[in-house]
């Protein structure tokens, strides 16, 4: 049976993030590979720190999932709305989740003025969708904007998105604790090492250093999966609503306010940046460097995408059923 | 979704089932017989309007479709078009109470029209409204993208009648598919022809 579908899937999209995630596997095989290496070659007394980072990075990475709803709603300050308290807002998810068919997650607020949107859950089961009350009530965002942005987060919840982005962090994490263990050993430990065990001196700076690199390159590829996650949700949502132009305008009213926070505000929300509909960070530099390094790809870029669904959905139906 | 579409932030459109509609006759008559409930006559269909030419024609082409119907002897009142506070279309078909086959039959006639122009995705919950004698209000939802139907029975000021919904659900239980999964018995307050 054909499925009728009108939108040709984004194959530069996929094209990106594969590649994306086959470097990122690569550098942890080649991490490991590394490690191993290096291990051999001298007899392995540094083998407990790599023990130590990967059961400590598993461990919080494994937390950091499954607490993730929990965690992030603690960071925001956000309280669990009933449909009673917040009518308006459990319609629209209601109808977003019918439409695509998929599990209604929690729905919370969380305090400030900062007009934002996160979901986190470690699956469709557990996870919650939240808005700032900014975002609620002082952006000006009309009904079919704030639609756009819980579509853009449902579509975070569909994807994945904290599974996929732990499991891709999961390097970067382990990378970041053995730079640490190895530079501390290095200055505490040093001392103690006995003169006949001159490998294992190599050792520790040696792990340091391919430590370091892996972290360095793993941590742009992250950003770099997100900026794509984060296109593929605005894409998802934009089709489940069919209204790209308000996932735009909400875009723009949401970055212009951005712009207009404290900065107090904006630390405080820093950590839960990944999952922001909006980053509520902007990195100072020039403009090329925050764009390797942000977690949200450019308001323009975002823009782009959606005005080429736009006209898609626009098309004259020559042949409705479109490209399969 | 598969593990690909996960993996590439993929997620494709879910078509609508609309085969069960067809249950909804007799259905209406083990809910008269059981519960003392009658159609109202009205039924209506939701649907999310997306921007743009190609839906706007189609849209047309399935009013005049049904206005068509109109000319015949008892084919009820004109069918409504409105727009609700959530941004979703709503086609309101009205019939006499007892033509419940050509109410079924005006609902399955959008969705297709619906489905044949590839705009099937858009589908969001097809409502038939029941009244029994003492005026209480009970409605049966469908959900396009499950197949599944479930009772929705409003009190004033946003309350549901939840007694009433689980009864029904009980008597309906070997007639339709109903929701098992409570939590997707979402409420449609204000819904045009409830």
């Amino acid at each position: 049976m054909a499925t009728q579908t009108r939108y040709a899937p984004d194959r530069g999209l996929t094209v990106r993030m594969t590649a994306t995630m086959f470097l990122l596997g690569l550098v942890f095989v080649a991490f490991v590979a590394l490690i191993i290496g290096i291990m051999s070659a001298a007899n392995a007394s540094g083998a407990s720190i790599v023990l130590v980072a990967l059961i400590f990075g598993g461990g919080t990475a494994f937390a950091s999932l499954f607490f993730s709803d929990k965690i992030a709603l603690a960071a925001a300050g956000a309280r669990e709305v009933s449909p009673k308290e917040a009518p308006e807002l459990h319609g629209i998810v209601d109808r977003l989740c019918a439409l695509a068919d998929m599990d209604k997650p929690r729905v919370a607020i969380a305090p400030g003025m900062m007009p934002n949107a996160f979901a986190t859950g470690r699956n469709s089961k557990n996870s919650v969708l939240c808005v700032t009350e900014g975002l609620l009530y002082h952006t000006g965002l009309t009904q079919e904007e704030l639609e756009g942005v819980l579509a853009h987060e449902l579509s975070h919840v569909a994807h994945k998105d904290v599974q996929v982005m732990t499991y891709a962090s999961l390097l970067a994490i382990v990378a970041g604790l053995l730079v640490r263990f190895a530079f501390y050993s290095e200055l505490f430990g040093g001392g103690r090492r006995s003169s006949n065990d001159g490998n294992a001196a190599l050792i520790i700076p040696l792990i340091l250093l391919a430590s370091a690199v892996v972290y360095a390159i793993s941590f742009l590829l992250i950003r770099l999966l997100s900026r794509y996650r984060e296109l593929a949700a605005d894409r998802s949502g934009a089709l489940l609503t069919q209204n790209p132009s308000a996932l735009m305008s909400a875009l723009q009213k949401v970055s212009g306010g951005m712009n207009r926070i404290p900065t107090q505000d904006l630390r405080a929300a820093e950590p839960l940046n990944a999952f922001y509909f909006a980053p509520a960070m902007k990195l100072s530099g020039g403009a090329s460097l925050s764009a390797v390094f942000s977690t949200h790809p450019s308001l323009e870029k975002r823009i782009e995408q959606l005005s080429k669904i736009q006209r898609e959905l626009g098309q004259p139906g020559a042949d409705p059923r479109g490209i399969r | 979704m598969g593990f690909l579409d996960t993996l590439f932030g993929r997620s494709k459109p879910v078509q609508p089932k609309l085969d069960d509609l067809f249950g909804l006759p007799s259905a209406a008559v083990q809910l008269e017989a059981a519960m003392g409930f009658k159609p109202t006559g009205s039924g209506s269909v939701s649907f999310r309007a997306p921007e743009g030419r190609p839906f706007a024609d189609i849209q047309k082409e399935v009013l005049e479709l049904l206005a068509m119907d109109d000319d015949k002897p008892g084919g009820g009142l004109p069918v409504e078009v409105t727009k609700d506070g959530y941004g979703y279309t709503w086609l309101v078909s009205n019939h006499m109470s007892d033509e419940i086959d050509a109410l079924v039959t005006d609902l399955h006639a959008v969705n297709s029209a619906l489905v044949d122009g590839g705009f099937g995705p858009q589908l969001l919950c097809t409502l038939v409204a029941f009244t029994d004698d003492s005026h209480r209000r009970l409605s049966l939802v469908y959900l396009y993208k499950r197949g599944t139907f479930y009772p929705f029975a409003p009190l004033s000021g946003n309350n549901r009648d939840n007694a009433l919904e689980l009864q029904a659900k009980g008597i309906l239980g070997d007639d339709l598919r109903m929701e098992q999964d409570l939590t997707r018995w979402f409420p449609v307050w204000g819904a045009p022809g409830l």
